[in-house]
């Protein structure tokens, strides 16, 4: 399943979302075409309702697009059932959200290790990963926290390890400093740059230039159209 | 996922609950507890009827002569004549009365039958020490005496056969000791004297037989015998109807076991409501749950959870709470019906069959009406519960 470095983990081809609001039916993603490739750290930048959830929501194939066509990792996904969605989703995406996503009733372990359930891994391998994924994020010493004894910024680290205990070829961040002030923003951005060098693939959706900055290809979108800022690969 | 992932998950989730959880479990419980607790009367009921059939005797059939003027009473050769009908197997006249038995310095007051050998086999009697009355007692008016066991013990008889006793002041020699039998609608079974029908006179001052037991020989045959003896009796009283009845008592029994198990039946349904109501306690605090936990869901479902495992999940929830609902039902069920049974004097119990279906059962219903929540749930966008 692996492709060579360098190939299109992402390809999106006149890819439109439309919906229908008040009888009238408006163009949330207007025929988008990307290409990104693995190893990417690229972000989108763009107003509210410029179409970026839209396109992350597509993007994590937890909504599916109107017309055109999505390979992600060699896989035409656009028409996938329901359940295979879910199967991709697991292998294939982790996720960061803006409000971290955790459940406040599980530990901190528990939260991290669900993906892991759900792809049906045995308990010892479970554990491995999770405390593996936690330490990377420098929170191996939380393991049997709660989220809501952590601070903001750890909570977002925990969902980050969350996102990579299952190793999948795509981060998928939106806004991840969104609901943090601006020193844990910089050491959460610090942590995905870290990342990212280490070769992860990571689009990282926000309304703030100065973190999409910190990438190293970005690219704008308005009105549901793209347009390349920085770092284009030809 | 697996099964025992779901498992924890629930429990999980159950025990954050804990305050709703024991409210719906309470639900269930009182409908399981009433479940049964009806079905062990039922049992109970039903146990009790069949042990008062045996207790008087299989297929049989009683004549009491009640006549007045003439004919108030039959006589042994009588009672020969009428019973002379196909399919009677045996009969047994008898003339009953109330003693004192006396033995020693202990006495006790006691019934007395006084009847032929075949007492025995239509009462359904076991000889426990030595023999019953024979033809033969009968034939030279022997004072011999058999006693039932409640006897035996009120007198202190640690060995009767062979002792002496006196009945109404007449001396009478043991020959033999019945089995216990125990109660039965009439009353205790061994708290009585058998002599030979001959000598009734001596004892009782009287030899007119008022009572005849006739056994058919078979339970087709008991309608026939009935039918025939009725017929017997009606030409030896002379179309006085009055004076004599047959009683048939398994058409009673028949008729109290009918009874009971159609009252049973219908406290079953009622008790069934109420499981019912259980259930929808399960489905509202299941959609509720679902409600609450549309984030929840939104956030499992984007880490790659399947519309099964979340609709596993939410079933074995339900399951749980009314497996949780099921064993504290069967618990209160069993103590409710141990109570019951006390209460009713009838041996109303719980099997641990019962528990263990109830329990099975209110899982079962849990899962039925934890169905649509769950459903519902799974069906959830994750793109809009995440937005929840």
């Amino acid at each position: 399943m692996m492709s060579a470095p360098g190939s299109s983990l992402i390809r999106l081809e006149q890819l439109c979302k439309s919906y229908t609001m008040g009888g009238q039916s408006f163009l949330a993603l207007d025929h988008i075409t990307l290409d990104v490739r693995e190893g990417d750290f690229m972000a989108v930048v763009g107003p509210s309702g410029s179409g970026k959830s839209t396109l992350m929501n597509v993007l994590g194939c937890l909504d599916q697009p109107s017309s055109g066509t999505y390979y992600l990792d060699g896989v035409e996904v656009e028409r996938l059932s329901d359940n295979k969605l879910a199967t991709i989703r697991n292998q294939k995406i982790g996720f960061i959200f803006q409000q971290y996503h955790l459940l406040p009733k599980l530990r901190v372990i528990d939260n991290v290790e669900l993906p892991l359930i759900y792809r049906g891994m045995s308990r010892r391998e479970r554990r491995e990963r999770t405390i593996e994924a936690l330490q990377k994020v420098g929170l191996g010493d939380k393991l049997h926290h709660l989220p809501s004894q952590l601070s903001g910024g750890q909570q977002q680290r925990v969902a980050i390890a969350r996102a990579l205990a299952g190793q999948p070829p795509l981060l998928l961040a939106d806004e991840p400093t969104g609901a943090l002030d601006s020193r844990t923003s910089r050491e959460v951005m610090a942590l995905l740059q870290e990342l990212g060098g280490e070769g992860n693939t990571i689009v990282l959706i926000t309304h703030d230039p100065a973190v999409a900055a910190q990438a190293r290809r970005v690219v704008r979108i308005s009105d549901g159209r793209l347009t390349e800022e920085k770092g284009a690969v030809s | 996922m697996k099964l025992t992932q779901g498992l924890r998950m629930a429990w999980h989730s159950v025990y954050s609950q804990r305050m709703r959880t024991a409210l719906t479990v309470l639900g269930m419980m009182i409908g399981i507890a009433s479940v049964t607790i009806m079905v062990a009367i039922g049992n109970g009921t039903a146990e009790q009827v069949k042990s008062q059939m045996q207790g008087l005797g299989t297929n049989l059939l009683t004549v009491n002569v009640v006549g007045r003027g003439a004919t108030t009473s039959i006589s042994l050769e009588d009672a020969e004549a009428l019973v002379d009908i196909e399919g009677v197997s045996a009969s047994a006249p008898v003339i009953t009365g109330n003693v004192t038995a006396k033995y020693k310095a202990a006495t006790y007051s006691t019934s007395i039958a006084a009847s032929t050998p075949s007492y025995a086999k239509v009462r359904e009697y076991e000889v426990a020490q030595g023999r019953f009355i024979k033809e033969i007692d009968g034939a030279f008016a022997q004072k011999v005496a058999v006693i039932g066991s409640e006897v035996a013990e009120e007198l202190e008889l640690s060995d009767p056969v062979g002792e002496k006793l006196t009945l109404g002041g007449i001396p009478y020699t043991i020959v033999g000791v019945l089995a216990e039998k125990g109660s039965s609608s009439g009353g205790s079974n061994d708290n009585l004297v058998v002599v030979p029908i001959q000598t009734a006179r001596v004892v009782l001052q009287t030899n007119a037989i008022r009572t005849l037991y006739v056994q058919a020989a078979g339970e087709q045959q008991v309608d026939s015998v009935q039918s025939a003896l009725e017929f017997n009796l009606q030409r030896f009283f002379r179309n006085d109807e009055n004076s004599y009845s047959v009683f048939n008592q398994a058409d009673l029994l028949e008729t109290v076991t009918a009874v009971s198990t159609s009252m049973s039946t219908m406290l079953t349904y009622v008790a069934g409501i109420s499981l019912l109501v259980g259930g929808i306690g399960i489905m509202n605090m299941m959609l509720v749950s679902v409600t609450e936990r549309t984030r929840e869901i939104g956030i499992r479902k984007s880490l790659g959870a399947k519309r099964r495992d979340i609709m596993l999940q939410f079933l074995v929830e339900a399951a749980l709470i009314g497996g949780l609902g099921g064993i504290a039902g069967a618990a209160a069920g069993a103590g409710g019906a141990g109570y019951a049974g006390k209460l009713m004097d009838s041996p109303a119990s719980a099997s641990t069959d019962i528990m263990l279906l109830a329990v099975a059962f209110s899982m079962g219903v849990g899962v039925l009406f934890g169905f649509l929540p769950a459903r519902r749930a799974s069906k959830l966008n994750p793109v809009d519960a995440l937005r929840h």
